[in-house]
């Protein structure tokens, strides 16, 4: 009996010190809230925002709930973040692999970029690139045109639309383009490991990805044309690009900053992974007459994920996470429309922050789960 | 079994000591926010993050402004030096977070008077010090006049938090013209946004603009256009819950406009003790009891005509001497064709 108590005693007082702390901070702000006149409560969340937002990839306005609001800056903070976490990758991955390269200015140059953009601090670098970079960017009047259809201008990037016909032709022929891929996939896996025939997938990869959408222009009836912006006056000097889809500046700048910063860290990972498999390995690929190509592929590759990965998911939570400074440069996240502006219009600040709050832990933990799910994959196979 | 006891009891009472220390705290006592600034030794206030005029630090770290003077006028009524106090620099968004968690006393901030912020977040107006309304700022070579020259795809800059986001909404709804809001946390970075060309038109209080303007890199590329989209009557706030410290904050505000209005300035209120005028000898306490309602002395007011001036010359001071609005427009006293017009201290 005693002896029991000594192994559970200490947990029970933890666990009872712990439910005491929350639940007196529970108390204390119920108390205080209700003494100085605050009510708790999530309904405002049906009420009208009657606020517009910049940038919005649902339909909102005003005359929308508070709630619709918070699904615009959750979605815009989702948009940079896939944003920044795709560019970050690929440039990360190429900086990576050049810091290995044995070209001396390739080298010396990967491992500039990296010590210049991170030790600078993110949000200097944001107010760099939104501040600094914007300034210097023409008024849509004086824009050059970029292969005569888009133009950067200080007001954002005005790219064509695609105007479709027939688009679900063509994304079945993308569908099935990428469904034939796979099962040509499958099976050239199954002939490698039955006859040891050697398939070229890649190449029958890109073929069927261009040649059936392709075809699904001759004879499906798809047709693409674009609607080019054109630029319409306000003022005697103002001017705007109309038509088209415009990328506000804010959005360009925080993706940017982001990504490059992260690369930066991602590109050490990679690195890492690189410098981390065994020269053995190699070597011993090389020795029964693996091409470099397929030691790079079959080899150290898989070996190399097996670091990369873990380290690699720390900063794509990082970089979700840091996009919430969007709010110093106008970029509409959920920091700055929800735990902003709206906290501001109704006074909510408990029921916001914590909503807030909880949206991000939920939005790591999704990414978190996708990539544990992705490492166990590659994980070294017991059998 | 009794072993862990101690730790349990220390545990228990430790709890105890907390809910206390608050259920103290808590009990209603009269002006718990005036005894804790005489304790503490100064007054602390809610200013903005730098906005000429109203709130604005210079390189040394002074306080100038005219919201800035109405924290002073309290400094000088509850601890009798206008320099006791201790200005926090707050963004929109944070302003009404950092009164009702009691990290400000007084937020004196260009704050604009509605009756959602009134009524729900748990704050209480006092007054008027100054009144404003919302306002387009252009560049001048836009060639724009006026606001009805406003057209379809318009991007305007202003701040997150405020009622210029809501009124900017009605004003382009009610007009049917579609515009890009591109809103900010800080005033400066909306000044340096507008200034680098990324929005047409730059709208806040009227107030504000002309004081922003005087940080643009050239003042006279931009006018602000004569219409007037809203009502913005600006004044300090207090926390509810404290009538006794609503009352100093608002009589601070009321006796300076009151001193104007009977001609009692910084110089000569000493000698206005004399006067044959019995509402003049009220406001420089030598007449009536009038500081004894808050728990004050009786030349509460007399320190704050004495030491930071009635509202006339806190006006021309910061605002008009500065040359962000000469003209004082309905910030002008009710018989001198304004509407500044409070009740009488008696």
């Amino acid at each position: 009996m005693n002896f029991k108590l000594k192994d559970i005693g200490p947990q029970l007082m933890t666990v009872l010190a712990v439910v005491l702390v929350f639940g007196f901070f529970t108390y204390n702000a119920q108390v205080n809230m209700e003494s100085r006149g605050i009510d708790f409560g999530y309904g405002f969340l049906s009420q009208e925002s009657s606020f517009d937002v910049q940038f919005s990839l649902i339909e909102y306005d005003g005359s929308h709930s508070y709630f619709r609001a918070y699904l615009v800056g959750l979605l815009n903070t989702i948009l940079v973040s896939v944003i920044g976490i795709i560019l970050a990758t690929i440039l990360g991955v190429i900086v990576g692999i050049a810091r290995l390269s044995p070209n001396y200015l390739i080298n010396k140059f990967a491992a500039f970029y990296v010590e210049f953009f991170r030790n600078i601090p993110l949000l200097l670098q944001i107010f760099f690139w939104y501040f600094a970079a914007l300034r210097a960017l023409p008024l849509p009047q004086d824009a050059e045109a970029m292969f005569g259809i888009s133009f950067l201008t200080i007001k954002g990037l005005y790219v064509p639309a695609f105007i479709w016909q027939n688009f679900n032709v063509f994304f079945y022929s993308v569908v099935a383009a990428i469904i034939a891929i796979i099962i040509i996939r499958i099976h050239a896996k199954k002939l490698q490991e039955t006859k040891g025939k050697q398939t070229p997938v890649l190449l029958i990869s890109i073929g069927l990805i261009f040649i059936l959408p392709l075809l699904s222009f001759l004879i499906g009836g798809v047709r693409l044309s674009f609607e080019v912006p054109v630029l319409k006056q306000l003022a005697t000097t103002s001017f705007i690009y109309e038509g088209g889809v415009s990328l506000p500046p804010e959005l360009i700048a925080l993706a940017l900053s982001l990504s490059l910063y992260t690369a930066t860290f991602i590109a050490e990972c990679v690195r890492a992974g690189i410098q981390g498999v065994g020269k053995g390995q190699k070597e011993a690929a090389a020795s029964i007459g693996l091409t470099p190509n397929q030691v790079l592929k079959l080899v150290v590759m898989p070996q190399a994920l097996r670091i990369i990965i873990p380290p690699t998911t720390n900063q794509y939570l990082n970089l979700t996470k840091n996009s919430s400074l969007a709010a110093a440069i106008a970029y509409p996240d959920l920091v700055l429309v929800f735990a902003g502006t709206a906290l501001m219009q109704t006074g909510k600040a408990i029921e916001i922050v914590s909503i807030t709050m909880f949206t991000y832990l939920s939005l790591s933990i999704s990414i978190s789960i996708l990539m544990n799910w992705y490492n166990r994959k590659i994980a070294i196979q017991e059998k | 079994m009794f072993k862990y006891l101690k730790q349990l009891t220390s545990l228990v009472a430790m709890v105890a000591v907390l809910f206390t220390f608050t259920t103290e705290t808590m009990a209603a006592k009269k002006s718990k926010t005036l005894k804790n600034t005489q304790k503490k030794g100064f007054v602390r206030c809610g200013v903005s993050q730098g906005l000429p005029g109203f709130s604005n630090a210079d390189a040394a770290g002074n306080w100038t402004g005219v919201d800035v003077d109405v924290c002073r006028a309290v400094a000088a009524a509850v601890l009798g030096d206008a320099n006791k106090v201790k200005f926090t620099p707050l963004s929109a968004k944070e302003r009404f977070t950092a009164l009702t968690s009691g990290e400000i006393d007084i937020l004196s901030r260009n704050t604009t008077w509605t009756l959602s912020r009134d009524a729900d977040i748990g704050l209480t107006f006092v007054g008027v010090n100054f009144y404003d309304g919302q306002g387009f700022m252009v560049r001048k070579s836009s060639g724009i006049t006026s606001t009805s020259q406003f057209k379809n795809g318009i991007s305007a800059c202003t701040n997150i938090g405020t009622t210029t986001e809501l009124n900017m909404r009605d004003f382009f709804n009610s007009r049917g013209i579609s515009y890009e809001p591109v809103a900010f946390e800080k005033a400066d970075e909306v000044v340096a946004a507008y200034d680098a060309g990324r929005c047409d038109t730059y709208t806040t209080d009227k107030s504000g603009l002309a004081a922003q303007r005087t940080k643009m890199k050239n003042p006279d590329e931009h006018i602000v256009l004569p219409e007037t989209i809203s009502k913005e009557p600006l004044g300090p706030v207090v926390r509810q819950g404290d009538s006794v410290w609503e009352d100093i904050v608002r009589w601070s505000l009321n006796t300076m406009i009151e001193a104007e209005e009977y001609g009692i300035t910084s110089a000569n209120a000493d000698s206005m003790k004399t006067s044959d005028n019995p509402q003049i000898k009220r406001l420089v306490g030598a007449e009536g009891e009038m500081g004894a309602a808050f728990g004050l002395d009786n030349e509460w007011n007399l320190r704050i005509i004495k030491q930071v001036g009635n509202y006339g010359e806190s006006y021309k001071r910061n605002i008009a001497d500065t040359g962000i609005l000469p003209d004082r427009g309905p910030n002008e006293l009710w018989t001198k064709g304004g509407i500044l017009y409070v009740p009488p201290s008696r």
